[in-house]
């Protein structure tokens, strides 16, 4: 009758066979240096870039923006330079998406001034009249919840201390709160009156959109 | 339990859950695909799409396709088996906490608990909800299949057995994560190591979720429902083993032109036109089984179902291993042809295969007609028109937008900026929400004719000689 009579037998031989491809493509693959490498320019997030990021996962971000340019000569002409394996080595998860439905982000950092960001987020329509993106305004009425900031940076093995995550957090507020901050005007436009000497969530999601692609820029001015 | 000892209860509990969620996801997917053209729609934070489309993917695919494959897999275990469910009142919980982390799944992706690792986006404590989920199924699988008293298994319990074991191994492998809070983790993996197993998962988990069970289900109900034996034996045996072998390769087709070793995306790709092989053994199998009776196609309602469900998912099949080809993913990853191929497999073959083995199922656990063949007849064209301009929709989409973002000046530069390309695409987007409506409305008459076939007064006479 063979194994079509033999449920467990059948389970074991299935398990095996998935598990070759599996291995090969997958198990293996975990622990080549290819898959891994790192590079000296590539810096890890600090926490408000960290926490920005998460920002950016809860509201599915990557549902609609990708962020890996290929090397393709007109995608490199519109986004820039095309994605390395080693300017992601801090991702997890990885946030390369599937879909552009919006553009591609990877190489979006220092494009714009905070600014841009700010008054983009509080209503997409409002700068790009035909755009479909859903507003953001709401971000910059939420204090940004920072008690998780010191505990995910050591989880994700950026090598921060406690004290250093705290003068980070703190560095980026007094940035933002600085009366001489050029994005200034139009962060006041979104964030509500108390809030404007502390870290909002938008503050967060603006900083990590202005560190995407931005070591990768450095590393080639330093070239 | 019926008079012949086999516990339907749990059938038709998991039968008319998959039947709720199936309406809760088109609900969402129909507001998210009106958000494409009409941002208006955003109005609150969990109404964004950037939430929304992930209430949407994991409702239509673990809500409703986990439900329908859970209810037909224990109705077609216990009747291939001729035995009862192994344990019934396991069962009964599976269903329970099956509906439980449903939908704390949808209410935690409403609020923005999502790890946005795609298809497996669910928070770690949902997570350990499914697996538990999962192995109480497991266990009536197997418990089931040990007390058997029908010695040989036949090919869907193949896939079934196939079906337990890979999704078993690809949602712990992809969800190991670090608990940051109750509310939040951190996948172990990262950068591109990270891409390459969630797209191992991302793909596979759709091809044990969407293509094992329905082709579980097709080898089982085209048969009953025709009165015809499969084509060949030996077909199946082939498809099936090289369908589990093959599949486990082609993830990194999603990563074409990615920072991902180039290797990798190359193993995928030959893996992926080989995969053309199993899948068509399986419609070649389906299509010969009909041989000289394709006049069934017109006289038996049910055999057009399997027949158009089977042509979508060899149509799905040969655009699959096109599409990954390094050269056409250049032109056509991240563009809206990618939903429509999508939805030809999961509108054009697995809502149509469950749809015929629910009408196939329910009536016979109920010991009675189905309520209207007739309704049966307006649901599968109202499915089919809806299903082909849906997807044809995308598919130009699809095609006007890689074009547009590839166009050229003669100086090289780029003739189209970003914002051109998205407004270019309203009309399509506007047609595919018209079409998702036809859609829908076929599956309300789906859900209308199966709730009026429990509800109808039992006609005397119709009923079957063991009920009178």
């Amino acid at each position: 009758m063979g194994i079509t009579s033999k449920p467990v037998v059948f389970a074991i031989l299935s398990a095996a066979v998935i598990l070759i491809g599996t291995t090969v493509t997958v198990f293996i693959p975990l622990f080549m240096p290819s898959t891994q490498p790192v590079s000296a320019y590539i810096k890890p997030y600090t926490a408000v870039e960290q926490e920005g990021r998460d920002i950016y996962m809860r509201e599915g971000c990557n549902n609609c923006h990708t962020q890996t340019v290929r090397p393709l000569r007109t995608e490199v002409l519109r986004y820039g330079e095309y994605s390395k394996p080693e300017e992601f080595a801090y991702d997890r998860p990885f946030l390369w998406g599937s879909k552009r439905t919006g553009p591609d982000l990877n190489r979006v950092g220092g494009k714009y001034p905070d600014s841009w960001h700010y008054t983009h987020f509080k209503r997409p329509q409002g700068m790009f009249e035909k755009s479909n993106m859903p507003p953001y305004f709401w971000l910059a009425k939420n204090r940004l919840d920072t008690s998780y900031s010191f505990k995910k940076t050591t989880v994700l093995g950026y090598g921060y201390t406690e004290a250093m995550v705290k003068q980070q957090l703190e560095e980026y507020r007094a940035k933002v709160a600085d009366e001489n901050y050029p994005s200034k005007e139009s962060r006041n436009v979104v964030t509500p009156l108390e809030l404007r000497k502390e870290l909002t969530e938008m503050d967060a999601l603006v900083a990590y959109i202005q560190k995407l692609g931005r070591d990768v820029k450095s590393m080639e001015t330093n070239q | 339990m019926s008079d012949t000892g086999y516990n339907y209860r749990v059938v038709r509990g998991f039968a008319f859950s998959a039947l709720f969620w199936l309406v809760i996801g088109l609900v969402v997917g129909l507001w998210i695909a009106f958000e494409m053209f009409n941002p208006a729609l955003n109005l609150t934070p969990w109404l964004s799409f950037g939430r929304l489309r992930v209430v949407h993917t994991n409702g239509l695919g673990l809500g409703f396709g986990l439900a329908a494959i859970f209810a037909a897999t224990y109705y077609m275990l216990q009747r291939l088996t001729r035995t009862p469910i192994a344990f019934p009142r396991l069962a009964q919980a599976h269903l329970y906490l099956f509906n439980t982390v449903i939908a704390l799944g949808a209410l935690s992706l409403f609020a923005g608990m999502n790890t946005t690792r795609e298809y497996g986006e669910l928070e770690w404590p949902i997570d350990i909800g499914v697996v538990t989920f999962w192995v109480m199924f497991a266990i009536n699988v197997f418990g089931t299949l040990i007390k058997r008293q029908e010695k040989q298994m036949y090919i869907s319990l193949w896939y079934i057995i196939a079906m337990t074991v890979a999704i078993a191994i690809l949602y712990i492998v992809n969800n190991l994560e670090i608990p940051i809070s109750l509310f939040k983790s951190y996948t172990i993996y990262s950068g591109a190591n990270d891409a390459n197993v969630e797209w191992w998962y991302g793909h596979n988990v759709v091809g044990f979720i969407f293509t094992v069970p329905i082709l579980a289900m097709f080898y089982y109900f085209l048969p009953k429902v025709s009165n015809l034996p499969i084509y060949s034996h030996r077909l199946s045996i082939v498809s099936f083993w090289s369908l589990n072998f093959a599949y486990l390769w082609t993830g990194a087709h999603h990563l074409m032109l990615s920072p991902l070793p180039e290797w990798l995306q190359t193993v995928a790709m030959g893996f992926s036109l080989f995969m053309i092989a199993p899948s068509w053994g399986s419609v070649v199998n389906g299509y010969y089984t009909l041989n000289g009776n394709w006049d069934q196609m017109r006289t038996n309602y049910l055999v057009k179902f399997f027949i158009a469900g089977i042509t979508f998912y060899g149509l799905q099949t040969l655009q699959g291993p096109l599409q990954g080809l390094r050269t056409l993913s250049a032109f056509f990853h991240y563009t809206d042809w990618v939903p429509g191929h999508v939805h030809m497999g999961t509108m054009g073959w697995v809502t149509m295969i469950i749809s015929a083995s629910f009408y196939y199922m329910i009536p016979r656990i109920y010991d009675r007609e189905i309520y209207s063949v007739k309704l049966a007849n307006i649901h599968f064209w109202l499915m089919m028109v809806g299903q082909i301009v849906w997807t044809s929709a995308m598919w130009i989409a699809g095609i006007q937008q890689g074009a547009m973002w590839k166009a050229t000046n003669p100086d090289g530069s780029l003739m189209y900026n970003f914002l051109d390309t998205v407004a270019s695409l309203y009309p399509y987007y506007q047609l595919r929400f018209g079409a998702g409506v036809v859609f829908f409305i076929g599956i309300l008459v789906f859900a209308w004719n199966l709730v009026m076939t429990v509800r109808q007064e039992q006609e005397p006479g119709k009923a079957s000689p063991s009920i009178l």
